[in-house]
Parts: C-alpha cells; structure tokens; sequence
C-alpha cells in the first residue's frame, strides 16, 4: 500500500525566489516526521502546499493517495492541520469552534458533541470550554487548534509548530499525545525545539534554502558524539556560506 | 440577540434534520450552511451588526421621513422609503464586506477555513449567505414603517413586499461586489473604498445625467449603461413590478461577482 503522505519534487515559486525547490519525500503510517529548518527556509510553505491551501507551481502531493490539488475535499477529509500560529475565530467559544469545525467536517448531533468533548479532553480544554478564544492565553489558543486537528481522527496530522507558546508541562503533555496517537497515524510536525525532535519523532528532515538536505533518524543524525544542534548548525550554516 | 438567532439557527437546522430529505450523505451545500451560520453568528458577537442596524434604521427613518417627505405626499404606500435604501446601502453594504475576507486573512483563519474539506465556492457563498440574511434582519427591522403606513391608510402591501424584494436584490448585488474587492486586498480601507465607487458606477450607470451624455456621444453606450444599472432595474420592483429580466440580472450579477470573488481568493490567499 502506498504511504500515507506522498510528496513528489514540489516546488513553489514566488516571482524569482524559490521558496520550495523539489522537495520529495513519503511518510508512512506509524512514523512521526520531524520538519526542522532555519526560519524562511521553506517548512510553513510545504506544509501549506502539503494542507492544500497554496497551490504548488510544480509537483504532486498526496493524502491518502488523493491528490492535493485534483482532488483537494477528499485529501482534506484526511487531514488534520494546524496551521503556523493556531489561527482560531476570536469571538467564537472554544465549544463553538470547535462545533463549526466539526458541522464543516460533517458530524451532527451527538456523535459532534462527543467528538468535541473527545478532542477538549485529549488537550485539556473542559476547564475554558464556554470562554472566547480571544480570552485566552497563548497556549490554550495553540491547544484549540490541536484540538480542532484532532476532532475527527484523521490518518494524517501536519502540524506546524504544535508546542510554540506552550509552557513545559503541556509540551510534555502535547509530545505524549502524538506519541500516542503516532502507531495508527502518519504525523509530520514542524518545530524549532531540537529535543522535541529526540523525545517523538521517527524520523528528521532538516530543510534549508527550499532544499531538504538531510532524511534521517534523529539517532543515525547524531553521530560521532556530535549533538543534533551541532548537526543541525553545521549543515543549515554550511548551506547558508555556500 | 446573538443567542436568539443562534436559537433561530438552531430551530432551523433541527425542522430540516426532521423534514429534509435523509442524511446519510452531507447536503452538496452543506458546509456553505455552516459557514453561513457561523459568519451570521460572528456578526453579533461582535458590535459590527447592532452599530449596522442602528445607524441603518436612523438614516432609513430620519431620510423618509423628512426628504422623503412621508406625511406631506399624502400617500399610503414606501416609496420614500425604498428610494434612499439603495442610496443608503450604497455606503452601509461596503462597510459590511470590507472585513469579509480581510479579517479571514488578518486572524489567519482563512488558511484554517480553505483547509477544511469543502469546496472554495462553499466558502465563497456561505460568507454572502450570511451578509445577505444579515441585510434581510436589518429591512426586517423596518417594519414599524410598514404597520404606520397600514394604519394611516390602505397601501398595496403587494406593492409593499415587492419593494423589499427589490432592496434585498441591491443588498445582494452590492453585497457580491464588495465580498469579491474584499478578497482581492488585504486593506481594509481600499475594500471599503474601492466597493463604493464600483457600486456607485452601477447605481449611477441609468440616471438621467449619465444616460443623456451618452446618448448625445455615443447613443450604443446609453443602453448598455442603462441596461447595466442597479438603480433601473430596482425601480420595477418599487412599482410593484417583479419581472423575469429583472431576477434575472440580478441573480446574473450576484453569480458573477461571486465568480471573481472564488477566483480572485484563490489566486491572493496566500499573499
């Protein structure tokens, strides 16, 4: 069976800047794929491309063998996606939008109810449930929109910076949640934190420039006793020079 | 109010889940309806719909009643009314689309929106959907001019209903103009400005003074403006006149505008 997530040489262009050169990798069910990158080195646009929203200038992806852009509802049925920075609707209660996200998604009724209440508890919303998102504090904001990616159990999460804003324990707790979510999900996460990437993930891209230059386990990465943010330095820094 | 119409909402959505056909399978316009709902909701979450309501049914009355000259006609029947309300929206329905698609882009909720699994047009409507029912409560709201008019006298209430009828169709065309210059900038200010003066056009295009410059130059033009005009095709509905052509034209007009608004969002999303 063909993986979950597959990326063929997506490129995005904007005028004479190539933001995403040929980027081509797949991410099967199980593996957690860790997205690291300097800032502007092309992570947010991959993912927005992989979510459907910006329409590739050259290349395929696909969820769940749908295409992206052929065929974007169903490839979006199968994707949860957290946005860069958990854009929610400020006015709205974090019940209320995560209702609206679910009604969008097709559930009505009390299979809505207890998909939302699922999704709060998984992210320990219950206690903010009736406030106004605009209320809230940056990390329940971000857990809101975890949640919202959540709801419906998606085979595949793309998650941009999950953890950003979060204070230590509920890093902790949101590394728990995709680990124990990653056995039956395809999960990629974009994040700055090089110990995040240890802690979950199966597997590490390091982008820059709209290149990926390294495909690797985190171990296979730290060799010869160098640690990942050595690793990490040498190769973006390395490509910067170059 | 929010709560009552969220009840509203609700009541609605529970008579079709009761009457409408099984649901096994998602309505095709599905999620147009909960976006419409949610879009609906936020306006009166927020001051936006009661500082709308307002300062419309001030102007409504305080223009109809005085230029409008409402008493002194002697006549029972809206006219004065329905004849400042495309003058009116023409200022009103810019400053509700403005934020349409700009507050979508400011709060970033536009990239969580086109991800979930609908189709764009979806979005596209939904959002017009609920700037139009918006517009409905706001005319709604003007019924106290109706019950005056209907004790002081014996007005055609036909004539009556068509006329609002007509002001719901300008509220759409306006609408749709300003929805799809909301999506083509993140500006604010430019939307609101630009949709005045694109509306303005179309409002104008059949007054006598562009109409007779045009026929004493370029006499093809004249018809074509005067066929193009908003403010034409409205005045059949004030005289209780609901033609084909007229629904036509409007419905031809908001399906455009809502066309280039699916398109221009998807060309400018992303910027």
């Amino acid at each position: 069976m063909a993986a979950l997530i597959e990326i063929e040489k997506l490129t995005k262009r904007f005028g004479s800047f190539t933001a995403v050169d040929e980027v081509s990798f797949t991410v099967d069910r199980g593996e957690v794929l860790g997205f690291l990158g300097p800032n502007g080195a092309g992570k947010s646009t991959t993912m927005r491309m992989l979510a459907g929203f910006m329409p590739p200038t050259a290349g395929t992806a696909r969820i769940c063998g749908a295409d992206v852009v052929e065929n974007g509802v169903e490839a979006k049925r199968s994707l949860g996606f957290l946005p860069e920075g958990a854009p929610t609707y400020p006015e709205m209660s974090v019940t209320g939008f995560l209702r609206f996200t679910a009604s969008i998604r097709g559930f009505s009724g009390s299979e809505r109810d207890d998909r939302v209440a699922l999704a709060m508890a998984q992210t320990q919303l219950e206690g903010v449930r009736l406030q106004p998102i605009e209320t809230l504090s940056k990390g329940f904001k971000r857990r809101v929109g975890l949640a919202q990616a959540l709801l419906h159990d998606p085979p595949v999460l793309v998650l941009d910076e999950p953890t950003d804003g979060l204070d230590p324990n509920q890093k902790h707790e949101v590394r728990e949640l995709i680990q124990r979510m990653a056995p039956t999900k395809a999960i990629v996460i974009s994040t700055h934190i090089l110990e995040e990437v240890d802690a979950v993930c199966t597997r590490a891209i390091i982008i820059a420039r709209g290149k990926v230059i390294v495909d690797a386990p985190p171990r296979a990465l730290e060799v010869a006793g160098q640690s990942l943010e050595q690793v990490f330095r040498r190769l973006t820094l390395g490509q910067e020079a170059a | 109010m929010g709560g009552m119409i969220r009840r509203l909402g609700d009541l609605l959505a529970a008579a079709w889940l009761m009457w409408g056909p099984s649901r096994s399978t998602p309505l095709p316009w599905h999620g147009a309806c909960v976006v419409a709902k949610r879009e609906l909701a936020a306006y009166f979450a927020t001051p936006v719909a009661y500082v709308f309501i307002v300062i419309f049914l001030v102007l409504a009355g305080a223009l109809t009643f005085t230029l409008g000259g409402f008493f002194a006609r002697g006549q029972a029947d809206l006219m004065p009314f329905f004849s400042f309300v495309p003058w009116l929206f023409l200022f009103l329905v810019p400053a509700l689309t403005m934020r349409l698609w700009a507050e979508e882009r400011r709060h970033g909720t536009i990239e969580l929106l086109l991800t979930l699994p609908l189709p764009q047009w979806q979005a596209v409507a939904g959002k017009f959907l609920a700037a139009w029912a918006f517009c409905g409560i706001a005319l709604a709201l003007t019924f106290p001019l109706w019950i005056t008019v209907n004790v002081l006298g014996k007005p055609d209430n036909g004539v009556v209903l068509t006329g609002y009828v007509g002001c719901m169709m300008i509220a759409g065309a306006y609408l749709a103009v300003g929805a799809a210059v909301s999506a083509a900038t993140k500006n604010q200010v430019i939307a609101f400005v630009l949709a005045v003066a694109i509306c303005f056009v179309f409002a104008a295009a059949g007054s006598p003074v562009i109409t007779e410059f045009l026929s004493n130059r370029l006499p093809v033009l004249a018809e074509v403006a005067r066929g193009l005009s908003v403010a034409d095709r409205f005045g059949g509905f004030t005289r209780g006149v609901i033609a084909l052509r007229d629904l036509v034209y409007f419905g031809s007009f908001i399906g455009f505008w809502l066309f280039v608004n699916a398109v221009v969002l998807d060309l400018k999303k992303a910027d």
